[in-house]
């Protein structure tokens, strides 16, 4: 009898794999410990939390989110997006955190044929020549929030610049990006080490160099730790600094406190963006975790509810590669961050914004919004892309 | 220039005192006992993180330190007393092993108990800026980890070359059995060495917290640093540890300040941007590489 059961199950299960799948799953590779694991924790938990607005569901289908944590490796990275792919045969992968990893993991997850849902890594290479079908960026390319900044420091009128930079691709994006559009004089480009955490030897350099503005990108512990020795230095006194929001962040705000006072950065969303969408998702997501979002708890929310916009377009059919991809560029979800539509690179054209950071209304140290700095950006790689 | 200088020899120091706190412990371990313990670095991570959580309950760093160092130094007498003891007449295959599995059951106790990400430790407020002296300035809280790098360093120097304790060391690190026929007590003094460098390791640990991270797997790479320190100076030689790690820690501060603006003044831009820090970081080892040539025993070897 137990026998006929077991069959009968079988049969069944085949009959629906043949028709709409009956689950999603969703791989989750991130980085969850080391410097860089506030990065990842937060993208996990905005994805967490649009998962459990949609009660589990996902195009109103039950889904399955395996996660797992990179150790900020490659290495380790690839071997898990092999499992994800081979073993559990999941249906997006998403999650990854830094550039170098993307592009190590990026070929397997192509090969197969499986939606990648970039929440946070935008590498040059994908948006230009190697652009994939499978490939979707829902954050930003690399060099955008870097641009941005470019142009800050440039319309700001500041004359003698030093950057640093970790020595990575998503640090040589960040440098052309804000090459692009400050065109002073760039006294010193500083590369370290991916990971770096004592910055004695680079900051003693800077204070020769005598910058009058430091744009540096440093994301997670990096940023943490350089921002707290720049301020001990006793750098910050004739020296404005300037990052992306990667490196001005509630993550970092939260560890370094009171001298992020009076920095600018530039964003794709702040959590005071005046929009339904974002309201309740800020809100939801303080009550959640205590904490406010950072940007990358966005990115990993409008990942959640990109897959979910799309898989209900499809009716669940997420065997329809064509189908599917169509749905992913037709944007079928509303976006924390307000409106923004996809390239033909499968980036997001969006507006930037200025943030500073100050007190607010209750006293809390965080963002605040300034003015728009770009409308409508695209990045510069996309004329290169041929998409198949 | 001369602030430029200055900074960056302090660097060097404060960088070399430190690795000195490790490699102090580890090449005594290593020249008296003859025992390889790559868990080195896993007591450095613990005594960090001991000394962060008892900092954060003290709501005191110095409190923090001092609880947090007493700690790893009980946690260090159990070990020797438990594990290393036994593993002393072993070969060294079977000591990499076993304190291997260590490092491993180490990393997983920490994200256990305090979590994956890095834990916060704060320096002293009062130390958080930085002195000045004239147009000289620098971070406060480095001057400070460089005077006790100093006195840990001038302690050492006493109770090695002018101590009774420090006879029995030296004697036991150039012929261990001979010191045993002469009736020291061999086994108490390996347990108060080994317990006496991992209160060293714990005191690095918290000392680095505040200019660091206090995370999981800290250990590993400061580990293969006081490896080469130890190498370099000659195993089982205090002196010899304190010289390569003051060498070790001006090769690679010095490396990463001038050696991409040297690089740039002969290849293009982006090449030297690439080719620099890569250098800079293998810079180490080619001194190593260097020294081990012309003086396969180290610097100083113990056992001359």
């Amino acid at each position: 009898m137990s026998h006929r059961l077991t069959v009968l199950a079988a049969a069944l299960m085949l009959a629906g794999a043949a028709h709409a799948a009956d689950q999603i799953k969703v791989g989750f590779v991130s980085t969850l410990s080391g410097p860089g694991a506030g990065l990842g924790v937060d993208i996990r938990d905005g994805f967490n939390l649009a998962m459990k607005q949609l009660n589990g569901k996902l195009g109103g289908l039950p889904a399955e989110v395996l996660i797992a944590d990179d150790q900020q490796s490659p290495d380790i990275a690839k071997q898990t997006a092999d499992k994800f792919l081979k073993k559990d045969k999941v249906d997006f992968m998403t999650g990854i955190v830094f550039s170098n990893i993307m592009l190590a993991v990026g070929p397997t997850v192509f090969e197969n044929k499986t939606f990648y849902i970039s929440a946070n890594a935008g590498p040059s290479q994908y948006a230009g020549e190697q652009c994939n079908p499978f490939f979707f960026n829902v954050a930003w390319q690399n060099d955008n929030l870097h641009e941005a900044v470019g142009k800050v420091v440039q319309d700001k009128g500041f004359k003698n610049v030093v950057i640093v930079t970790p020595n990575y691709p998503g640090g040589k994006d960040a440098v052309s990006g804000f090459k692009r559009y400050y065109k002073g004089k760039v006294a010193e480009e500083v590369y370290t080490k991916l990971g770096q955490l004592d910055y004695a030897a680079e900051l003693a350099q800077i204070r020769n160099l005598k910058p009058d503005a430091l744009f540096f990108f440093l994301p997670g512990g990096m940023g943490i730790n350089f921002v707290k020795q720049f301020v001990s230095a006793g750098l910050s006194r004739d020296t404005q600094l300037f990052a992306p929001g990667f490196s001005a962040d509630e993550d970092v705000i939260k560890a370094v406190g009171a001298p992020m006072m009076g920095m600018f950065n530039s964003s794709h969303w702040a959590h005071d963006m005046d929009n339904p969408e974002n309201k309740r998702f800020v809100a939801d997501f303080q009550k959640e975790y205590n904490r406010l979002p950072s940007l990358y708890a966005s990115q990993g929310y409008d990942a959640a509810l990109m897959i979910d916009g799309a898989v209900r377009d499809v009716k669940g059919k997420v065997e329809d590669k064509a189908a599917l991809q169509k749905a992913l560029e037709a944007k079928r979800f509303k976006s924390v961050r307000g409106d923004f539509k996809f390239n033909t690179n499968h980036y997001p054209v969006q507006n930037y914004y200025l943030r500073a950071i100050g007190k607010d209304a209750q006293g809390r140290i965080t963002n605040k919004t300034m003015g728009t700095i770009f409308t409508n950006h695209a990045d510069a790689y996309v004329a290169q892309c041929k998409m198949k | 220039m001369t602030q430029l200088f200055l900074e960056q020899a302090l660097n060097g120091l404060q960088f070399g005192l430190m690795l000195f706190l490790l490699a102090a412990g580890l090449t005594l371990v290593f020249g008296i006992m003859d025992c390889i313990n790559l868990a080195h670095g896993s007591l450095y991570m613990v005594g960090a993180y001991l000394v962060a959580a008892a900092a954060q309950a003290a709501d005191s760093f110095w409190i923090g330190l001092g609880a947090g160092v007493a700690g790893a130094a009980v946690l260090g007498l159990l070990l020797e007393l438990s594990l290393f003891r036994q593993l002393y007449k072993r070969d060294h295959l079977s000591q990499v092993l076993a304190t291997f599995a260590l490092i491993l059951i180490a990393n997983e106790a920490v994200r256990i108990i305090w979590g994956a990400q890095p834990v916060m430790l704060n320096p002293p407020e009062a130390l958080s800026g930085p002195v000045e002296i004239g147009n000289f300035f620098y971070p406060a809280y480095r001057l400070v980890i460089i005077g006790f790098g100093l006195a840990v360093a001038g302690l050492l120097y006493l109770l090695v070359a002018k101590s009774r304790v420090g006879m029995w060391v030296r004697a036991g690190a150039s012929n261990r059995e001979m010191t045993e026929a002469l009736g020291i007590n061999v086994q108490a003094l390996f347990t108060a060495v080994f317990v006496f460098g991992t209160a060293l390791c714990a005191l690095a640990g918290g000392l680095l917290g505040p200019l660091l991270a206090v995370q999981v797997g800290m250990g590993e790479s400061v580990l293969i640093l006081a490896f080469v320190v130890i190498i370099i100076g000659g195993i089982g030689s205090i002196r010899g540890a304190l010289v390569g790690s003051l060498i070790v820690g001006s090769v690679d501060t010095l490396g990463r300040a001038l050696l991409p603006t040297l690089l740039r003044a002969l290849l293009p831009a982006d090449a030297a941007s690439t080719l620099g820090p890569a250098l800079a970081s293998i810079l180490i080892y080619l001194l190593m590489a260097g020294i081990l040539f012309f003086k396969p025993q180290g610097l100083f070897p113990a056992r001359a």
